[in-house]
């Protein structure tokens, strides 16, 4: 597979409204078929007739369906499935534990459609940036193509039928992933976790629930799916982000004004750490990003961008290093394989600019 | 505040220990802070959603007759007993909602604050429930046109309950 190809996603393009601040915002929406049990209860016979149902809905509407690729689970090698995960089109449980887990994919990678995941059918759309409105109609859309085929658990006071009873009503959970170095650097950052969690909103670390903060990225997200409507849901997330967003800008102006040569000598640094080092960690990769990423919003460094930022996110985890090499590679060998690939990254960023 | 240890960094990890009555204070700075070998920073979670959820429905009636009276009751689609849920916390079918019915909806109100759904209705159910909706307020008015006498309009509406029912049979065979 060709690095191009391999480190692509929509929302890595890092061209969306607030890029300063918000890395993506994500929309996902679970859905189950009536009369048939969910994953973890179903038997072999039944998942699979999930999956056949659900490409069958796909392939019957073949305009609006025509973008999409369908991925069983089981076709695809350990590392193809790890690297959809760490790009975060899929969940870790439909990678390793599913049953006739499968991914409906379409090309740009912005929508993904898991089948078999703790419910039937979860329905998923990153974008780049603030873009959560946008996400919702297109989470949607998708959404009412799959209804038109199938027939959806519903229940008219309980509302969409889930597995988890955390999930029933809406099926929606709404999220952004942020980049708040000021704000976690000045020591805010646990007061605003504090405050947000009291409006019934979730903050978890990069790759979802129960990870830690890494290289100050944040995830907020709904915990609310009853009651509320969707657009109620996405509005009131939204209109918290706009406030961190407020805030972790203005943390970073306190910082320009009282650090400057503080903050600029750091990215500077980490940037000359991650073209020139031989071994890295991918948490102290995460760490220089991080620095390299705030030194760039600041304006005080230049030779990347966004995207390029992105990129260099994706590529140091484990799975996408591992193909890239071609081969498996041990935690000593990939922290020697990182490097080479951030500093091939940043050549091809070179002559393309 | 800057790092005790490196000098450089901002310090982010603020420690209070307090051994036989005596205090001390430590400010470290992330990289430091893990370098440090007394402090764990695993803050993996103990215990899953799931587990919490089922506690959270066992708790609250611990040991009385009608806890396992409830215990007993089981979904007829899917089989799971009430105590398998608590225990788990994940339903097993559509279904599951209707058999536990009278525990969910307390349990959903602790969850989200509500128990009734307010946001998107799947477009084939739309039509369904309005059509149930109306037809259930045409009985009431029957039943009213009949107590009150007024015999010519309960015809009527009988006429339209007997249409709307036959459209609902065609529709199901369909």
């Amino acid at each position: 597979m060709k690095e191009k190809q391999l480190v692509f996603s929509k929302w890595i393009e890092g061209n969306g409204p607030e890029a300063e601040t918000v890395i993506s915002s994500r929309v996902r929406i679970a859905r189950n078929i009536r009369e048939i049990p969910f994953p973890y209860l179903a038997s072999d016979a039944q998942t699979r007739r999930v999956q056949e149902k659900v490409a069958k809905a796909a392939a019957s509407q073949k305009d609006a369906f025509r973008q999409f690729s369908f991925k069983p689970m089981e076709n695809l090698g350990a590392l193809e499935k790890e690297l959809l995960v760490e790009k975060h089109l899929i969940s870790p449980y439909l990678a390793r534990e599913s049953q006739h887990g499968a991914l409906l994919l379409r090309r740009d990678e912005a929508v993904s459609i898991m089948i078999n995941e703790e419910d039937h059918l979860r329905i998923q759309v990153i974008l780049p940036g603030l873009q959560l409105e946008e996400a919702l109609q297109e989470a949607e859309r998708y959404d009412d193509l799959m209804e038109a085929e199938l027939d959806y658990a519903f229940d008219e006071s309980y509302g969409y039928l889930t597995c988890c009873p955390t999930n029933v009503g809406t099926g929606l959970r709404a999220s952004v992933m942020l980049h708040l170095p000021a704000l976690i650097m000045t020591g805010q950052a646990n007061r605003l976790f504090g405050a947000l969690s009291q409006v019934g909103l979730a903050v978890r670390g990069l790759y979802g629930e129960g990870t830690e903060i890494i290289g100050n990225l944040v995830q907020i997200s709904n915990q609310i799916t009853l009651g509320q409507s969707e657009e109620e849901i996405v509005r009131n997330l939204l209109g918290v982000t706009r406030q961190v967003i407020e805030q972790e800008q203005a943390a970073r102006q306190a910082l320009l004004n009282e650090n400057r040569a503080r903050i600029a000598d750091r990215a500077w640094r980490s940037l000359g750490q991650l073209k020139y080092a031989q071994l890295m960690s991918s948490q102290e990769a995460m760490q220089l990003l991080s620095d390299v990423r705030l030194g760039y919003d600041l304006g005080l460094l230049k030779g990347v961008d966004r995207k390029l930022l992105n990129k260099m996110l994706v590529v140091i985890s484990p799975a996408c290093l591992q193909i890239l090499a071609g081969k498996e590679l041990g935690p000593e060998e990939r922290d020697m394989e990182r490097p080479e690939r951030l500093k091939k990254l940043m050549e091809q960023y070179k002559e393309s600019v | 505040m800057i790092c005790q240890e490196c000098g450089q960094e901002t310090a982010t990890v603020h420690i209070t220990k307090i051994v036989n009555g005596r205090k001390s204070e430590l400010h470290l700075c992330r990289r430091c802070a893990q370098a440090h070998d007394e402090l764990d920073f695993s803050f993996e979670p103990q215990f899953s959603l799931h587990n919490l959820l089922g506690s959270l429905l066992g708790e609250s009636m611990r040991g009385s007759r009608e806890a396992l009276r409830r215990s007993k009751v089981q979904c007829p689609s899917c089989a799971l007993t009430f105590a398998q849920f608590s225990q788990i916390g994940r339903l097993g079918c559509s279904g599951c909602f209707q058999a536990f019915d009278e525990q969910l909806t307390p349990l959903l109100r602790r969850i989200h604050g509500s128990s009734r759904h307010t946001g998107k209705v799947p477009r084939r159910s739309q039509g369904a429930i309005r059509f149930a909706r109306e037809l259930e307020k045409l009985r009431e008015d029957l039943k009213l046109a009949v107590q009150k006498e007024e015999f010519e309009k309960a015809a009527e509406l009988r006429d339209r309950i007997k249409a709307m029912e036959k459209e609902m049979k065609e529709g199901e065979q369909r």
